[in-house]
Order: C-alpha cells, then structure tokens, then sequence
C-alpha cells in the first residue's frame, strides 16, 4: 500500500503552514454564525441563506441535507468565499480557528482554500481545465501551498493516485480530464482536495453524477482518505442514504434555514421536525416493498420574494397547516431528547412529535 | 410448465402460462453496436462497442417492465432501438404482432402514435416559448387531427388528467418546476392514447418528495389508462417500487429477468447483488453492514470485475461479457445469465 503522503506527522508537507494543535474530539473547528445570503433577481432580493448558525467540530462527518432550493450549496459558497454575483453575502462571520474569513483578500484565501478547507464538487469535468494534464493540475494544486520542486510534487501526485486507486499512476499523469472516467475524474478530485492535508473537506454532492457501484467506491475512498489524514467532513447531500452511511451529525435544511439537527441515529430513529419527517417517508428503499401510494410532501416551496412571516414549512405541514401559531411565530431551534444526541429542531410542536415516537 | 431451457436467442420464449394477446411488446436477439472499422479523419482502427447485444424480452400488457442498469448498460439504445429512434443491427420488435422494424417510413409514422416516449430531462424537452396548451397540441398536429377545436378538447382533457388545470395550460413550460414540466412532457406522451409508453429516466432529475408524485401519477394513469410502460431505470429502489418485471442490463446485455418480488427476494446474478448493496439505505445500522460488506470488498466492482470502467476496461469486460452464456431460466419465469 501507499503511505499518505501528506498526513498531518509527515514534516515534508508541513513546510509552508503552521500545524495544527493537536485535534480534539470537540474542538471547534469552523463556526458559522448568523451567515445571510441574497441573490438579485429581477424580482428583488432573494434570501437564499436565512441566517444560519453553524459549528463543525474536528474530525466530525457532518451531513447537510435539503432538496433543491434549500439553500445548502449557496451555504457552501458563502462559506468558502466562492458565491458568485449576483448572490452576496450580506450578514454574520465564518470563523475558522476563530479567525473570521469574512473580508480576507484573494491571496489571503488562496493560503486557505486547498491548504486549511477542500472542496470537491459534483461535476469533476468543469472543475478540472479540460486542456492541461492530470498531472500538471495535481503538481500545480500542490506547489500553491508546499514549497516544494516540481519533481517532488510529481512523486506525491504519483502516490497520491495510486492511493486513490488509480492503477498505472505514473503514466496516466500525463492524460487529459476527457481520458478518465466520471469516477476516475471524481477520485482525481478527492486526491487534490486531500494533497495539502486540510482541516476541513466541503464536498458538495460528490457523488450525484456517478453510477451507483461507483458512488459506493467513491464515497468508501472520501470517507477513508478524510479519516486518515485526520480531517472534518461537510457532505452535502440530497441522499438520506448516503447520509445514514458516512455522517455522524446531520443538519436538514429548508429554505434557507436549518429546522432540524442531531446525530444520524437520532435523526433516523426520532425525526422530530415534520419536514424531516415526511422527506424520509418519501425516500424509497431497495430492501422494502412499499404497498400502496407513495407518501408525498404537497405543494412547493414559498415564493422567497414574499417576506417569511411563521414557520416555512407550514402551508405544506401535515402537523400545524392553518395553525394560528405556526402562521405567525416562527420557531426558533430548541433541545430535546437524550442531551448526548445533540438534538434540536425548530417545530413549535417537536416535543410532541418525538414524545409520540417514544411512547 | 415447459423445462428450464436455454434460447439461443438469449432470452426467455413466450411466457407458457399466458396466450399471445397478453403481450403487447416483444424484442428479440436485439443488437445495436457503435464504431468499429476505421477513423474517417485519421484512419485509425475504432473499437467496436456492442452497445446492445442480443437483448430479447416481453412486455405484458398493461405492465410494466424495468430496464435496470448503470450507464453504458444499453438500456436506453435498447429502448430508442424499439421505438425505432435508432435503426438496430439485428432483432425483431413486435407491437402488438406487428413487426416495427419491417415498417415503411409511412407505416412507422402511424404506429408511433401507439408508442411514445419520456424523458428525463424535462427542462431540456419542452419548448419555453410555448404554451403548455400548444406542447401537448403539437403531437395531435404532427399526427393529422385537422380538427382545433377537437385538438384543443384533447389536450386539455390529457392535461387535466395529469393534473393541470386548463388556467395553467395557457402558461409558458419555462414558468413551471420539474415536477409539472414532467407532468407536461406525460401530458404530450399521453395525448395520442399510446398503448406503449417508454419512460426513460423519468423521475432522476427530481427531488424526491417530487419524485413520489410523479410516480404515484404514473401508477394512476397506468391503472385508468391501461398503459403499458417500459422503464428505463438506474434506481433499483424505483424499479422495485414501479415495475412488475425487471431485466438487470450489463455491457449490452440482460443478466437477469425475473419479476420484481422474485428479483428482490431472491437476487442471483453477481451483477444484481452489487447493484443492491450498493444503493444507500436510510438506515444507520443496514448502512454499517453494507460498509462492511463494501470493505470486504463484496460488490461494487470488485465481485463484477469492473467498476467505474474506462473505454479499455469495458472492452475487456465486454470480451467476458460475450463469452458468457445465455439465459437460463433457474426458477419459474427468473432468467440469469450464467
């Protein structure tokens, strides 16, 4: 087998950043607080992030789970600095370390981004430039942030392939992106996201393109290279399934908003927000027969151009529709449940509705 | 019960326990290959991919058979090879008795109407700057109903049956979500009152709380409508949920057909199994075993022989593919190829 080359103890790859402590179970690593995005439309201003509060702890596995429109990915960029215009970030921190990144120059962000916090997208083809090598593109990614010659760099991008399980590794530096196949493109991805040993690795729906044998592959080598290189996981996904099998922590998100948060098996066991709920009773399974008609969740997001007054959620709601209190207080997030589950969700009736799940 | 029996075919012969007239689809020793011979620029030698190779199956009326595989099975060459959208090298496809690739361009054109497709794409099938009214019009146009008022009357109609309403059918398709552009695009399949409708991939591109929507639909208007559906599919869970019979596609071939109680208690092909194993489950504690059964490296490639394979690898696979035997039939109406 291949070492990893860049592990955290190696000291050839420390070079240019200053290590980090030693990692703690519950050490904060990147704290979100209060972070609000707009978009401009031709319809006005849209709030795709509704000030959102977020704590990703060292070596957690955080799943972020919403279906489209939710505002997961808007999240991400806002995060990591990259949203484009027309969206903006108007409000709140990110503070990594402590550090807010909110303002930091380009070349700031350049020591951050690759080196501290990874990205892996979805579509492997647009991220990498279609008319440079493989390799080129990995020895590159690893120079920004080692200081290191191109022929080292070369070897670690040799070793970094195999280790992803790319055979022949060597040769197929020198192909271009169009020479690999979706999956090959995805592990290439995950190899330059893990090279500089980050704290944090964003993966935004890495596997959605990608067949489902494949996706498996794809998402046991994520799951292996993160742990071994010691490294916290933000997975954003729309697959409960995935979610059940990589992430510890899950945060369901609805537009804009967080409204329900625990661990997996507490999310799994005891949803406790309606909209967890019913997304759930939606999903269909391989390993079950479902008789009868499909649950569904009616209706369809609010028009974000109106302003939210209530609970998002109520006009599709199951539990508080036409609820005078649903209608017009919007929930704030609340505890319950077994404190080491970590759940809170914000439904003006959770309490009831895990109660009834106990019971 | 005639004796488990291998077809040179490949596949499975008319079902002994129903008569003819039960069966509104049959394919046979269907194949369609890509390249081969030599490079029109650089004279190179081109591989040759058997995209589908000997695909023969049945559709009983009013059922609905899977086409279940990942990309690069063939599945979908294998239904636009029946709907004639793409001209087979071999095989035999029957409608109803009738021989669709023996038809002249005329003859063709009126058995479409009896045979339509989905796709799953439905902002790139639909035309923005359309009404939704117009879309569903259009196939009625196409197929000589001179008549606007009747054109009208019917598509109206189609719609309500997907749940429009005649307010909504004066809208622009660019104005709708995924869900009820789906509805649009079932709405411009149904207004012929096709027998046979293909359905390729119709609810991927939807988030699944719209997905559970469009299939429950889909379920309705086959009960009400009679409908016969050919789903083309990657997502086992949906095959189970949707299809009376499936057919698991590998490198251009069927590896096993059985119906789907029968495939999902007793899957038998390698291929089927990782497949299964590898469709994440909403639930921890099966997702801890799965993993260790991945680890273990059961499935996902490894128990199949390829993973995510490029252009080499699938030549490779495909030479094995070839040399594997025909179907045989191990359990009544349960098809493996061994």
């Amino acid at each position: 087998m291949n070492a990893p080359v860049s592990a955290p103890s190696d000291p050839a790859v420390s070079g240019l950043a200053v290590d980090p402590p030693v990692p703690d179970e519950r050490e904060k690593l990147l704290e979100v607080r209060g972070l609000r995005t707009e978009f401009a439309t031709s319809r006005g201003t849209v709030a795709a992030v509704r000030d959102v509060d977020l704590v990703v702890h060292r070596r957690e596995r955080m799943a972020i789970v919403g279906e489209s429109g939710s505002g997961k990915s808007a999240m991400a960029m806002s995060i990591v600095g990259l949203l484009q215009p027309p969206g903006r970030v108007v409000g709140g921190q990110v503070l990594l370390g402590g550090k807010d990144l909110r303002g930091l120059s380009d070349r700031e962000w350049s020591k951050v981004r690759g080196r501290r916090i990874s990205l892996v997208f979805q579509d492997a083809m647009s991220a990498l430039d279609p008319i440079r090598t493989i390799g080129s593109q990995m020895t590159e990614s690893i120079r920004t942030h080692q200081a290191i010659s191109k022929r080292v760099a070369r070897s670690q991008a040799v070793d970094l392939l195999g280790e992803v399980g790319v055979s022949n590794a060597r040769q197929r530096l020198s192909d271009y992106p169009h020479q690999y196949s979706g999956g090959m493109r995805q592990r290439v991805l995950i190899a330059m996201a893990l090279a500089n040993s980050p704290e944090l690795v964003i993966a935004d729906e890495p596997t959605t393109a990608l067949d489902v044998t494949t996706q498996a592959q794809v998402l046991e080598l994520l799951d292996r290279l993160v742990t071994d290189r010691g490294a916290a996981l933000m997975l954003i996904t729309h697959n409960l399934g995935i979610v059940a099998g990589y992430c510890d922590i899950v945060k369901v998100m609805y537009f804009g908003k967080f409204v329900e948060e625990s661990t997996s098996a507490e999310l799994f066991r005891a949803p406790a927000h309606p909209y967890s709920r019913e997304l759930s009773k939606c999903v269909l399974r391989t390993d079950q027969e479902v008789q009868g008609r499909l649950a569904t969740i009616p209706g369809s997001l609010p028009d974000p151009t109106e302003p939210v007054t209530g609970c998002s959620f109520e006009p599709r709601c199951p539990v508080g529709h036409g609820n005078p209190l649903c209608r017009g207080t919007e929930p704030v997030m609340l505890p319950f449940g077994p404190p080491q589950a970590d759940h809170r969700s914000s439904c003006h009736f959770s309490g009831k509705l895990t109660a009834d799940a106990d019971s | 019960m005639t004796p488990a029996s291998t077809i040179p075919g490949g596949g499975p012969v008319a079902a002994p326990s129903g008569s003819d007239t039960d069966i509104l689809l049959r394919v046979q020793g269907l194949c369609k290959s890509f390249g081969g011979g030599r490079g029109k620029l650089f004279g190179r030698e081109r591989a040759l991919v058997r995209a589908v190779n000997d695909v023969s199956f049945e559709v009983k009326r009013g059922q609905t058979l899977g086409l279940v595989g990942e990309s690069g099975s063939g599945k979908s060459t294998a239904a636009s090879c029946v709907l004639r959208l793409q001209q087979p090298d071999a095989g035999r496809v029957e409608l109803d008795g009738i021989d669709v690739l023996a038809q002249s361009q005329g003859g063709l054109r009126q058995l479409r109407s009896r045979m339509q497709m989905v796709f799953q794409d439905p902002y790139g099938s639909l035309d923005p700057r359309f009404s939704v009214l117009k879309l569903v019009e259009e196939p009625l146009l196409v197929h000589g109903v001179r008549d606007p008022e009747e054109r009208r009357t019917r598509a109206l109609s189609t719609l309500e049956r997907v749940g429009l309403s005649p307010h909504q059918a004066e809208r622009n398709a660019h104005a709708f979500s995924g869900g009820q552009r789906q509805r649009i695009a079932i709405a411009r399949a149904l207004v012929l009152n096709p027998d046979l409708v293909v359905l390729d991939e119709p609810v991927t591109a939807l988030d699944v709380s719209v997905q559970a929507q469009v299939l429950n639909l889909l379920v309705d208007l086959q009960r009400d409508l009679g409908l016969t559906y050919l789903f083309i599919v990657h997502d086992l869970a949906v095959a189970r949920y949707v299809c009376h019979r499936i057919a698991v596609m590998r490198l251009g071939r069927i590896v096993e057909l059985a119906d789907s109680d029968e495939l999902f208690s007793h899957p038998i092909h390698p291929y089927t199994n990782s497949l299964l194993l590898a469709a994440p489950v909403p639930d921890p504690e099966v997702m801890r075993t799965v993993r260790a059964a991945l680890q273990a490296g059961q499935g996902a490639g490894s128990a199949t022989g390829i993973g995510d394979g490029d252009v080499q690898d699938r030549l490779e696979a495909q030479r094995d593919a070839s040399a594997m035997a025909d179907l045989t039939e191990v359990r009544p109406g349960h098809w493996v190829a061994r």
